[in-house]
């Protein structure tokens, strides 16, 4: 099937943002900090507040109504998620906190229960902290070893690499699908066909994807996939990791508590199915039912329109960067190959200077590491400003923020 | 936050880091770095009679933490280390003549921090909770 694109209408987005209306320093806000956490619309805000108000109540067990309604949004909110990444079945969506913790969940079961002494873990050297921190601690734990593949100078990963580093020895590839500082987005299914054919799992790190483009987690033939709700429209708190059934299945479990049992006996315990052995303690209900309606929101404008959107708002930016003197983008240029991350650093002016620069005109950029030390020590910069775009940005925004970049060149050459 | 935070004197100071570099023989020496962003500054202090004789300074980041300790090392020179262990916050945003905001504040009080190591680890005395919570 070919989908019909339909220009989207940015002003008529906007107007779904409530906080898009705010001023900051007495000027429009322009967010330009997506890929740290997403605005949210209305309808994500209402749905949280219509829980609350209308039908809080503790999940599974309760035999009341509003016990029976909340339980009711919570599992359609996993059916809409599973359906929105194409999972073949809904209990293979587990709700974490975020995707942080969907890839300690994984470390932390799978991997403990199948990483020994002398195998390897293969990731990236884009990885985010958060794919790469439980993969070491893990190899400290069972005397692994982790080892990086490195990225050409289109900041593409190296062919050669993937399959040079990718073993027999190797027992698990974590690769992020879309860099959250160089926008790069890598050949997952590359990566799984190279992992499958050395007898290893493939986990993918979607925080910067699933919000931005369509992603199909059983096309990709990912083993794993993480991500996390609140960058894509939805509430902190709430995150997902899809994992294959066979695979949840046969997995130790992770927290211990209420919810994850079947049956709990002082000699010992048994343990729900999927997705529920994975969930212990009372949920973040509100933050499951939130991003349900996030996910519905996305869905009404089509994945392949936000993509699309942001891919022109992309060339626009890096166009009009190029026209900076002394600017310097870290990230491919063809916007085919990327996400709406720009990450960059003008002359030698510190991130963070400009980061308040920018701040002052009622611009929010990021500026630092970006919890990506080992990429940034390999490109052998310390720090980086980074701009990141969504459905709601504008090419005017865009100007107003190369207008400010020419502002602070202009207060540092002086 | 003031609306022009890099006045000409902070990017002076920046660009032209009063005090920047080595001292030969150091009594103390003291660095420390802001976890959020990765700036760094280290002291090295020359001191004679209780007194901060000479003192230099090196480090990366931004050129408000930069400016900062450098326009420290210019006011703290021949000052006793009491008058040092006594300098706080207020003292060095008067130097520096900006509000620097909640989000950069700890760019600019990265220098007094380290300075303020320098003179503790000197007399063999433990840091204080009011130094340590300075960045």
């Amino acid at each position: 099937m070919v989908e019909k694109l339909a220009a989207i209408n940015v002003l008529k987005i906007r107007e779904d943002f409530p906080i898009l209306k705010r001023q900051v320093n007495g000027k429009p806000l322009i967010y330009f900090d997506n890929a740290a956490t997403s605005q949210k619309p209305e309808t994500v805000i209402d749905t949280i507040d219509r829980y609350y108000r209308e039908y809080n109540a503790n999940i599974h067990r309760g035999i009341h109504k509003l016990a029976e309604e909340a339980t009711l949004a919570h599992e359609e909110a996993r059916e809409k998620i599973g359906k929105f990444i194409n999972a073949r079945h809904s209990e293979e969506i587990i709700f974490v906190r975020n995707a942080t913790e969907a890839m300690n969940l994984v470390a932390l079961t799978w991997g403990r229960a199948n990483v020994g002494k002398g195998d390897k873990i293969v990731l990236t050297i884009m990885e985010h902290h958060s794919d790469i921190v439980p993969w070491q601690l893990l190899a400290n734990e069972k005397g692994a070893q982790v080892e990086f593949i490195k990225i050409d100078e289109h900041f593409m990963l190296r062919q050669d690499e993937i399959h040079k580093l990718i073993d027999d020895k190797t027992k698990i590839v974590c690769v992020t699908q879309a860099s959250n500082v160089l926008g790069t987005i890598n050949p997952i299914k590359e990566i799984a066909r190279a992992a499958h054919q050395s007898g290893a799992l493939l986990l993918v790190d979607a925080a910067q994807s699933v919000p931005h483009m369509r992603v199909d987690a059983k096309d990709a033939d990912c083993d794993f996939m993480a991500f996390s709700g609140h960058k894509m429209l939805g509430p902190t708190g709430i995150g997902v990791l899809y994992g294959k059934r066979e695979l949840l299945q046969n997995m130790p479990p992770f927290l211990g508590g209420g919810e994850m049992i079947r049956e709990v006996h002082t000699t010992g315990a048994s343990w729900k199915d999927i997705p529920y052995k994975y969930e212990a303690g009372t949920p973040n209900i509100a933050g499951a039912i939130g991003l349900g309606a996030a996910v519905d929101y996305l869905n009404k404008i089509g994945m392949q329109n936000v993509h699309e959107h942001e891919k022109e708002i992309t060339e626009y930016a890096l166009n009009r960067m190029s026209e900076v003197k002394g600017l310097v983008t870290y990230g491919p240029r063809d916007v085919k190959s990327r996400v709406g991350v720009v990450s960059f650093n003008l002359g030698d002016i510190h991130a963070h200077d400009l980061a308040s620069i920018l701040d002052e005109e009622g611009v929010a950029i990021r500026s630092g590491h970006h919890c990506a030390q080992p990429l940034m020590e390999f490109l052998n910069v310390p720090a980086m400003s980074r701009a990141s775009f969504y459905i709601y940005n504008t090419k005017e925004e865009v100007d107003v923020f190369i207008n400010t970049l020419e502002k602070a060149r202009k207060l540092f050459d002086r | 936050m003031s609306s022009d935070i890099y006045k000409d004197i902070i990017l002076d100071y920046y660009r032209n880091p009063r005090n920047f570099g080595d001292l030969q023989d150091p009594d103390v020496r003291a660095k420390d770095s802001n976890p959020l962003c990765g700036d760094i500054i280290e002291m090295q202090l020359k001191i004679h009679d209780g007194r901060v004789e000479d003192l230099r300074f090196k480090g990366k980041g931004c050129a408000i933490s930069q400016a900062s300790a450098s326009m420290l090392t210019e006011t703290v020179k021949g000052k006793t280390l009491d008058e040092i262990k006594a300098f706080g916050k207020s003292d060095v945003l008067n130097l520096l003549g900006i509000d620097p905001g909640p989000t950069r504040i700890k760019c600019a009080l990265l220098g007094l921090k380290v300075l303020k190591l320098g003179v503790y680890g000197y007399l063999g005395q433990a840091i204080t909770e009011e130094v340590r919570q300075l960045v």
